[in-house]
């Protein structure tokens, strides 16, 4: 079986910093990945460069949204919108909600891409471009069910209490209809029952969606609960991947963390 | 409230003001005879006005860093029953429907004129608040749509004979034509970038209308554009005043369907949430040049129309009519009746077009007062006169608890 | 040969202004990102003030030269003035809103400046008094270069020199670097923000004064309109150097000065300012970082 995201020494540069060195990583179907590392360390600039955000320098990022079939695309270089359209979504580590938009409105943008009215029919409005409205709104608020936010449905982003808020990313991105789905730092700013809440989540959606997850965390206890695999990024590198059982006892990863005054436990 | 610091700061605020207009309200020089005028009693308005001035603008600053949300909640949700009531909702529909059908009979034909150009200027304000309003994209060079319009109608009569009922869907045409020709290459540029690129392409647009004498006969203009023509009947000029003012009043009705329509679908969405954020409008899928571009014709497609009724309402049209201060005055009704909202550019346009006309002594500051209005608007209520209404959806699947 | 001489020394006397009106566009740009819409009003209101002044103090019989610097001087401190005032009304309350908001609030503020200047005034064009007196050792050259222009290709150099000095050497200048890198930091390390912006819109203000009496004196002629073009144009030149760098501004400026002037003088002259708008449009679609300037991804 094909790995359904394939990356191959990916780099990628700032002026003279090396933000990403010869990345290379495969998260295979339904898995739940972890991409951690000091800060700084270039794991938001992975995600943009594999969503299309950044053109990478160099290296390769292939997917294969059906496993079963061998052909696999080569996604590098496109823009986000074509990626999304392929099927990977992505949450952001500082929230970019469109702040003045409803809750709903803003998971109704998510259906934006597998949906069709055009100019003509939005103005005709004609049967089957109501019908498509319609659809939007209710899969839309079946959403939020699923993420658990429907109350707020009709509430401003910007008024939502900030776990809601990532838990609306999450909401917006699985709209787009991913097979894989990118949370950056999902669990940030969330109190410790939230965190639980969110890792429950984060579970469902791989076994009821399938769909296959990479996420960004720096709350080790959260990633080592919920994870099959960890890579590691320490300046730009991968120093290390595993399982999360490795990763704790790797010497090379807990030299990286030991600047930060880390402990795996906390 | 009235501290004496606060009275000190003022006092400061008036000095001040006094010192920086001196020179050009004060002193007025007649560099052929030689003379100045001193106009001291402007100093002594400027002071007292500043004075008083400065303690609203204070007041306001705070109210605006508090929100003032609460307080008003009484008063407009009591307003809002009242809309809501659809007693009232119809009655008023009817109402303003007779005003709207019996004002020429009763007014002038003066004043018909007058509510025909503002009805123009609705069509322009709407067109443009789909561009600026909805998808955040500030175009200042939108009036070189409506020039296309006008001079699509103008040259086609002239050369072809082309009617004016034939131009309007060419001259709709053409403008977004134009939008997607201008718009396809700027749209990529940062915001303000391309605020400043529109403009230019405004203005090169206006200079070569004006300059390329053998196709568009220059800074003299085209005269004799006929006006619309009924049935082959020939009507008097009360007649023809008359029958250009339904025209419009259906073209104001034509337009508010359809911008109603898009600001509620897919890619009026897509707008809304372009202007909120481009960056995750991409990571969800949004293609913002496609979309962009679609604003910027759909856009320009009014002003295109608007520009064929004008050519054929003043019959006379010249490059002078398309400078970029038409732009700004289009752009300035919007801000101040409300960004993003059709009622509220109806508001702005009607203001800003009939208060100076029946405001007579008024007329000469109308630009002094709306740029100083523009100023203000934003700092103390960027969402304008009428504030954008949210919408509410209904949720209709069987396990949803229903939504208002 | 000559001809080309003449144009070459108009473009740079174009582009001297030009240079002049920019700078305040790209150091405020380079601060808070916001073009400044009423940039242009402000060197016209310069030029008003100055010919204001000037008539002022020629009635008092003053000699020549008292006058030009004198005026000069008014204008400098009432553009500074102005663009202080602005900042504090206009853009400061709209620190933290939607980016649009302060450039439509530039854009009003410009048309009520024009509007402001022409009811106070006149509509109308004002001539503007003989400041600059005529060089005797100048006379062999005279039929390609006035003594305005030599007066404005130094005033123009000094004033880049000492706007230079300022911003590498002072304080204040290390200040503006910090603050227009990242306003944050400069916060934090305890820079005062909101001084150095205002000290930035009374520099970029004080300059554009010093272009608007120059070109004044040198074409002799004002309305309250001028502010307009000419500020659409410096911004040109500043987009083309590259936006927020002061080199670029002035390197921006000497090539729009010398394409505009070479174009007028061997194209044709009815076209001058499609020249400049055409120059502008292309730079913004193909290099908008413009000739100095570095592209940068945007953090996400
Ligand atoms: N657009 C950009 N321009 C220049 N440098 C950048 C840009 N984006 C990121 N960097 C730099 O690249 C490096 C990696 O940044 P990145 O945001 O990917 O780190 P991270 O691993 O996500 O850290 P954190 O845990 O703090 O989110 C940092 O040194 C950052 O300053
Ligand atoms: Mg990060």
């Amino acid at each position: 079986m094909n790995p359904v995201l394939e990356v191959s020494k990916l780099s990628m540069n700032f002026g003279g910093l090396k933000a990403l060195e010869n990345i290379s990583l495969d998260i295979f179907q339904n898995e739940i990945v972890s991409l951690i590392g000091p800060n700084g360390a270039g794991k938001t600039t992975f995600f943009n460069c594999i969503t299309g955000i950044y053109t990478p320098v160099s290296g390769d990022i292939f997917i294969s949204s059906l496993p079963q079939k061998t052909e696999k695309e080569n996604i590098c270089g496109l823009k986000p919108n074509i990626i999304t359209k392929k099927g990977m979504a992505r949450t952001f580590q500082n929230i970019r909600l469109f702040q003045n938009m409803t809750v709903l409105e803003n998971v109704m943008i998510g259906r934006h891409v597998r949906t069709h009215a055009g100019i003509i029919a939005s103005v005709l409005k004609l049967k089957k471009t109501r019908n498509e409205e319609k659809k939007i709104v209710d899969d839309s608020y079946n959403i939020l069910k699923k993420t658990g936010i429907e109350n707020f449905a009709n509430e401003k982003a910007s008024t939502l209490p900030y776990g809601a808020q990532r838990k609306l990313e999450i909401a917006r991105a699985l709209a787009t209809e991913p097979f894989l789905l990118l949370l950056d730092e999902p669990a940030a700013g969330m109190n410790p029952a939230e965190t639980i809440e969110l890792g429950l989540l984060i579970k469902e959606i791989r076994e009821k969606e399938n769909i296959s997850i990479l996420l960004i965390e720096h709350d080790m206890k959260f990633v080592m609960n919920l994870c099959d695999k960890i890579f590691v990024l320490d300046y730009g590198k991968k120093i290390a991947s595993g399982t999360p059982d490795a990763i704790q006892n790797n010497p090379v990863v807990i030299k990286a963390y030991l600047g930060e005054d880390f402990d795996f436990d906390a | 409230m009235f501290k004496l610091s606060e009275i000190i700061k003022s006092i400061a605020v008036s000095a001040w003001f006094m010192f920086l207009t001196f020179p050009i309200l004060v002193i007025k020089v007649n560099t052929y005879e030689k003379t100045i005028d001193w106009r001291w009693k402007n100093m002594i308005l400027i002071g007292i006005a500043s004075f008083f001035l400065s303690f609203l603008w204070r007041y306001m600053l705070k109210q605006k860093e508090y929100g003032s949300d609460k307080k008003k909640s009484k008063a407009s949700s009591f307003f809002k029953n009242t809309v809501k009531n659809p007693k009232f909702y119809t009655s008023s529909i009817v109402l303003i429907l007779c005003l709207i059908i019996a004002f020429p009979f009763v007014f002038s034909i003066y004043q018909t004129n007058i509510m025909t150009s503002a009805l123009m200027y609705v069509v322009l304000g709407l067109g443009l608040n789909i561009v600026v309003g909805l998808a955040g994209l500030l175009d200042l060079g939108y009036v070189a749509f409506f020039a296309v319009g006008a001079y699509s109608y103008a040259l086609l009569n002239h050369h072809f004979g082309i009617t004016f009922f034939m131009a309007l869907p060419i001259g709709a045409l053409l403008g977004a034509f134009f939008g997607i020709l201008l718009g396809f290459p700027v749209l990529r540029l940062k915001g303000d970038y391309l605020a400043i690129v529109t403009l230019g392409f405004g203005e090169i647009i206006r200079l070569i209308l004006e300059n390329w004498n053998d196709f568009s006969f220059g800074p003299s203009g085209i005269a004799n554009i006929p006006k619309p023509s009924f049935f082959g009947i020939n009507l008097s000029i009360y007649e023809t005043t008359t029958y250009m003012y339904f025209i419009m009043i259906l073209l104001v009705f034509l337009t508010v369907f359809v911008v109603n329509r898009l600001e509620d679908s897919r890619i009026g969405r897509a707008w809304i949430a372009l202007k909120e954020d481009e960056v995750a409008c991409q990571a969800m899928g949004i293609d913002k040049t496609k979309t962009k571009l679609y604003a910027f014709a759909t856009g320009a497609a009014w002003a295109g129309l608007a520009g064929v009724v004008f050519a054929a309402k003043t019959s006379f049209i010249n490059p002078a009519s398309f400078t970029f201060l038409e732009s700004a005055i289009i752009l300035s009704l919007i801000v101040l009746g409300g960004m993003g909202s059709i009622f509220g550019v109806i508001t702005g346009a009607f203001i800003f077009i009939l208060l100076p006309e029946y405001l007579r002594a008024f007329s000469d500051y109308r630009m002094l007062v709306f740029g100083a209005a523009m100023v203000l608007m934003m700092v103390f209520r960027p969402q304008g006169i009428i504030k954008k209404r949210r919408r509410f959806y209904k949720i209709s699947d069987s396990g949803g608890k229903k939504q208002r | 040969m000559e001809y080309f001489a003449e144009l070459f020394l108009g473009g740079l006397t174009r582009g001297s202004i030009y240079a002049l009106i920019a700078i305040g566009y790209t150091m405020v740009y380079g601060i808070i990102e916001l073009i400044n819409f009423a940039h242009g009003e402000i060197y016209m209101i310069g030029a008003f003030t100055a010919l204001i002044a000037a008539s002022v103090f020629n009635f008092l019989g003053f000699g020549q030269i008292t006058v030009f610097l004198l005026a000069t001087a008014v204008a400098i401190i009432y553009s500074a003035a102005y663009g202080f005032t602005i900042e504090k009304i206009a853009y400061k309350p709209l620190r933290n809103a939607h980016r649009l908001s302060p450039l439509i609030s530039a854009i009003g503020m410009s048309i009520f400046l024009q509007n402001y200047v022409m009811l106070a005034q006149t509509s109308n064009f004002v001539r503007f008094p003989k400041l600059i007196p005529d060089f005797e050792f100048i006379e062999p050259v005279a039929h390609i270069i006035g003594s305005s222009e030599i007066v404005i290709f130094v005033v123009a150099a000094i004033v880049m020199l000492a706007l230079t000095f300022l911003i590498k050497f002072t304080k204040t200048g290390k200040a503006m670097r910090a603050t227009a890198q990242d306003k944050t930091m400069a916060m934090l390390i305890g820079i005062n923000v909101d001084f150095i912006i205002s000290i930035t819109f009374i520099i970029g203000s004080a300059i554009a004064a010093i272009g608007g009496v120059l070109i004044a004196a040198h074409i002799g002629q004002i309305n309250f309109y001028i502010g307009f073009v000419a500020g659409i144009k410096a911004f040109t030149a500043a987009v083309l150097g590259g936006i927020g760098s002061i080199y670029g501004a002035a390197l921006g400026a000497f090539v729009l000065g010398w394409t505009e002037s070479f174009a007028t003088g061997y194209v044709s002259s009815d076209y001058e300012d499609l020249f400049a708008f055409s120059l502008l449009v292309i730079i913004l679609i193909f290099k908008p970082e413009g000739l100095v300037g570095k592209s940068t991804a945007p953090k996400v």
